[in-house]
């Protein structure tokens, strides 16, 4: 399943093109082109329309104000990208330590004939097509009322972790798993033990791979809003949260209330804000893209 | 009282009951904290949840009191009135709104829980009923056809189905799901009972899809808030609804007066009575009922009439006796 030798050079991949394309070859590469076209047609075309609906609220009011109810030309979401920032900043804090840890003990530890660990591997699967909103339902009865954290940035975090931590722990399994095999047992046969191992080669060449799962992975949680809205995400606040104990509110449910309002200036206002989830989305997303690049190694 | 099923003395009386219990029995849980700013420069926290509808009316409030008071800190938050209820009633929250009265099973889940509240009518909702600008057949509809329509298992989908004078047009219906206070309140209103409700129609939690999908069809018919067709008077035609005593459109005054049957509500709140006796909340809810009409017209609802204005005054005299900080 693993490469073997290490190679300097990728092998010469051979020219299967010939002399002119048959016909099914063009209709073939056609399509492929045709579905691509699907969902890049379909995201510019999103793009557009709310650059264009919010365009006239994308202004600093936008993020130097609160909500307003009463005059929506003076209202803003400040409240909602601080407590987007807090809580996705703390998921991440909950959530990659764990998920990457994770990843490790099953990858590297893990004895795979123990029914305990077949147990853990099926569940993580089985988590990761978990609905979010029964991840809603558990945040409000353990993690809001159980443990009595209440309707804060930290219960929205920790339930936030629960909801992505299978995506981060598969991603993370994957990028160890693309280690080649024989740089452990290099580093093995020169006397490092497993931990050195790991911690020397295997997780170096893992970062890439698991920054990308963890930053798509952080990716869909910022973008949440049924499960914060079970816990107790507010439509309404005009403070910044302090702390891990603030109450809070999110772009999501921001943007949730702002497009059900009956007037219409809140829709332009609505649009506005999906495009500064996007564009901290896309911050998100470029952060990922350049960890690859950076830390890619090639064996 | 115009509006039929709310027992509202009553209520208001076992509310007194147990506010007095709680009142005796403890200082309240009141953890938000209320720090002592002294003076008028009142401080803490008051939380708000329930019903969606409402909200539009609390979060005005919260501004506009809010500006007054920078110390105080109100979030809103829109759980829809039952998980405003569940919230309130589990110590949450200080204040719940609500677009139908407390139910007996909510009331007893707060006794249980030792919370003890207030009923405050804020302002008046009437339910609309709407079909697209295209159709030049339906003015007017009676509850009892309102009823053939949405009953569950109705198989009307024709509009000549409803009555043989209208022309063979297919039905399409559209309405709020089911967590919607609306849609509790449509259905105990026409089918007379809570949640009854035929299932295959365009359900959504935001009425301004149901705008879109009446407006677009020739055959639609929906229902949402006075406020949504306010907005979109241009889109849509409203009905008007014979509850027996003739055809009556849904206006400030027939909306108020009652006379708009069966689709005409109460909108409530319910400040718990151990927050009450936090100055700040209590400052609050004075602000939120002495400029209750302000603040209806503010979020487009309709006011109290004069009458139940007098009545809010009279309930908000008793409460600045019963809890004075």
């Amino acid at each position: 399943m693993i490469p073997t030798a290490v190679t300097s050079d990728p092998p010469e991949i051979p020219r299967l093109k010939g002399r002119g394309t048959p016909l099914r070859e063009q209709f073939f590469r056609l399509s492929l082109w045709a579905s691509l076209a699907i969902g890049v047609v379909f995201l510019a075309g999103l793009l557009t329309y709310v650059v264009v609906e919010g365009w006239p609220r994308l202004n600093p009011k936008l993020w130097t104000n609160f909500p307003d109810i009463i005059d929506p030309s003076n209202a803003g979401a400040q409240s909602a990208i601080t407590g987007t920032i807090w809580v996705i900043s703390f998921t991440a804090l909950y959530c990659l330590p764990t998920g990457v840890l994770t990843a490790i003990y099953l990858e590297e530890y893990a004895d795979r004939d123990r029914w305990w660990n077949r147990v853990v591997e099926i569940n993580i699967q089985n988590l990761a097509a978990v609905p979010s909103i029964v991840y809603g339902i558990l945040g409000l009865g353990v993690i809001s009322r159980g443990l009595g954290f209440g309707q804060t940035v930290l219960t929205a975090a920790l339930t936030l972790s629960l909801l992505v931590l299978p995506i981060v722990i598969i991603s993370s399994r994957e990028a160890i798993r693309a280690v080649p095999q024989s740089i452990r047992q290099a580093s093995l046969s020169l006397g490092a033990t497993q931990w050195q191992t790991i911690w020397r080669q295997v997780l170096p060449a893992a970062v890439p791979g698991m920054a990308t799962g963890s930053i798509l992975a952080l990716s869909r949680a910022i973008g949440e809003a049924a499960p914060l809205l079970l816990l107790g995400g507010l439509t309404f606040i005009t403070f910044n949260p302090t702390g891990v104990h603030s109450q809070f509110t999110v772009l999501p449910i921001q943007i949730f209330n702002w497009i059900s309002q009956s007037r219409a200036e809140f829709t332009a206002l609505a649009s506005a804000a999906i495009v500064v989830l996007l564009v901290i989305l896309l911050v998100m997303n470029s952060l990922a893209i350049w960890l690859r690049n950076h830390f890619t190694r090639r064996w | 009282m115009n509006i039929p099923r709310t027992p509202r003395r009553a209520t208001a009386r076992v509310s007194l009951a147990a506010a007095l219990v709680v009142a005796a029995g403890a200082c309240g849980g009141a953890d938000a904290g209320s720090g002592d700013g002294g003076g008028d420069g009142l401080s803490g926290t008051i939380r708000v949840d329930g019903s969606s509808t409402v909200a539009p009316l609390s979060t005005a409030a919260a501004q506009l009191f809010q500006q007054r008071n920078p110390g105080v800190r109100i979030t809103v938050g829109t759980s829809g009135t039952g998980g405003g209820f569940e919230k309130f009633c589990n110590g949450e929250t200080e204040i719940a709104d609500a677009s139908r009265p407390i139910t007996a099973e909510e009331q007893a889940r707060c006794a249980e829980k030792g919370v003890g509240y207030e009923e405050l009518r804020i302002a008046n909702d009437g339910l609309s009923v709407v079909v697209s600008k295209d159709n030049d057949f339906v003015d007017c509809l009676t509850v009892e056809q309102l009823r053939r329509i949405w009953e569950p298992g109705s198989r009307i989908d024709n509009w000549n189905q409803v009555d043989p004078g209208f022309p063979d047009v297919e039905l399409e219906l559209f309405g709020p799901g089911t967590d919607s206070g609306t849609f509790d309140y449509f259905t105990q209103a026409v089918n007379g009972e809570e949640g009854a409700s035929r299932t295959d129609y365009s359900p959504s939690e935001d009425d301004n899809v149901t705008v879109q999908g009446v407006s677009g069809s020739r055959g639609g018919l929906g229902y949402f808030g006075l406020s949504y067709y306010e907005e979109n008077k241009d889109r849509l035609k409203l009905l008007r609804i014979d509850g027996g005593n003739g055809c009556v459109a849904p206006t400030g005054t027939t909306v108020q007066n009652g006379t708009y049957r069966p689709l005409s509500r109460p909108l409530l709140i319910y400040p718990s009575a151990a927050a009450l006796d936090r100055k700040e909340v209590e400052a609050f809810v004075e602000y939120y009922v002495e400029n209750n009409a302000g603040i209806a017209r503010a979020a487009q609802f309709v006011p109290l009439s004069s009458a139940q204005e007098a009545e809010l005054r009279q309930d908000l005299t008793r409460l600045r006796e019963q809890h004075s900080p």
